[in-house]
């Protein structure tokens, strides 16, 4: 079981990720320099767990986890 | 002999009548003259190229002893000093149409004269071959033999020739990813928009650069237990360690790298960086979680959200990277885990 945090979603789903977390911007998927450490941080925390909660999600198709 | 040309035919041990699968051990061996399909070829040639020998391997024999078949059998070609090697054609036989492919290759580098072989387009050999060797599409099974060999004989015969090619649709060999500038009368944005008419009208098109295509696997189900579960990490963003030791490429890599990540908490700026290129790597540099989210992962595993993390991580470029390339780093990454009972990963992409 495989999540893709990306940050250009068309091209996941180009070459078939079937659980998609969309992240935040190309150089810095996973963060966000214009936040304090400690937000980037927490940001990042609830991408990773949106991908822990989208393994725990049944999917039938390609899904991407919005919002 | 005068002009006539001199041509070596590669065969198995099925085509070149020495048995079937219980002779697929054969060594490489040589006979003067042609053999099996090698009369119908040179019925083709007529008096313009004489099959002067046919080297003959099985198929077992080739793919178990690749380097040492693929010498006894070029120094064998070599022998009857040919201007042209006709291979197979190797239908949907796997093992004989990578032969095939193998043997044209190294007679086209090594001995610098044209080879042609067949093969049906979801042969093994195609996908390893297609870019180094000219392949004639041919159907299935053997039945397709009286089509094929017209096509390359005449394919050989321009390539010995030294004529001029044309498409790979017009010549009727396998695309070998060659660009070529030719002058069209018609600019770019008008044939896309009249593609894109026929499209709408639900006509035929011929697109000019056809999509790779890509595999699809069914979602896999749900995962109850992530608590008790080994994750892993894998990002195309190019994290690796200060220095970059695998030398992971910033763009088009060939390769990934798999890093020891056991007992570490954080992904320091001293002692990692991103390689790739193509984004401005400020942002990763100054603080790597940006990319490959460790820190939280390590948080997670803590609090027992998940069993526990993978020790090691796994990094490739994602920039310009074929996706040819990257399913086999996938398939061997995979390997990893399956083989070490991972049954979680996240990929996270710039």
């Amino acid at each position: 079981m495989a999540v893709h945090i990306c940050s250009i979603v068309p091209i996941s789903k180009t070459v078939g990720a079937n659980r998609i977390v969309p992240a935040v911007a190309i150089p810095h998927p996973l963060g966000d320099p214009a936040k304090t450490t400690e937000e980037e941080k927490t940001l990042r925390r609830a991408l990773v767990e949106k991908a822990l909660g989208a393994m725990k999600t049944k999917v039938e198709d390609q899904r991407v986890f919005e919002g | 002999m005068g002009n006539v040309l001199r041509v070596v035919h590669y065969l198995n041990q099925f085509f070149g009548q020495i048995g079937g699968e219980d002779k697929a051990g054969t060594k490489p061996l040589k006979r003067d003259g042609a053999i099996g399909p090698g009369a119908l070829f040179q019925g083709i040639f007529g008096q313009e190229a004489d099959i002067v020998g046919t080297v003959i391997c099985g198929d077992n024999y080739f793919n178990e002893q690749a380097e040492a078949a693929k010498k006894a059998v070029l120094a064998m070609i070599e022998g009857y000093r040919p201007n042209l090697l006709l291979a197979g054609p190797a239908f949907n036989a796997g093992r004989y149409g990578i032969a095939c492919g193998a043997i044209c290759e190294a007679v086209v580098d090594r001995l610098r004269i044209p080879a042609v072989t067949g093969m049906f387009p979801e042969n093994a050999g195609v996908e390893l071959y297609r870019k180094s060797v000219y392949i004639v599409e041919t159907k299935a099974s053997s039945a397709g033999m009286r089509d094929a060999a017209p096509r390359m004989a005449a394919l050989a015969m321009k390539l010995v020739r030294g004529e001029a090619l044309g498409s790979p649709e017009e010549e009727g060999y396998l695309p070998r990813g060659i660009r070529r500038n030719v002058f069209n009368l018609e600019r770019g944005a008008t044939r896309a928009v009249d593609m894109l008419l026929q499209k709408m009208k639900g006509n035929a098109f011929v697109t000019e650069y056809p999509m790779p295509s890509f595999d699809r696997v069914d979602p896999v189900s749900a995962i109850e237990n992530l608590d008790e579960v080994t994750l892993a990490l894998i990002t195309s963003g190019g994290i690796v360690p200060k220095g970059n030791p695998d030398h992971v490429e910033s763009s088009s890599a060939s390769k990934y790298g798999k890093y020891d990540i056991r007992g570490v908490e954080r992904l320091s700026p001293d002692s990692y960086e991103t390689a790739h290129g193509g984004y401005d790597p400020t942002y990763a540099n100054e603080d790597p979680h940006r990319v490959l989210p460790l820190d939280v992962v390590r948080d997670l595993e803590r609090e027992g959200s998940i069993g526990e993390l993978y020790p090691y991580y796994y990094a490739t470029v994602g920039n310009g990277t074929s996706v040819a390339k990257a399913k086999g780093f996938a398939e061997e990454i995979a390997k990893d885990l399956v083989r070490d009972g991972v049954k979680a990963v996240i990929i996270s992409s710039t």
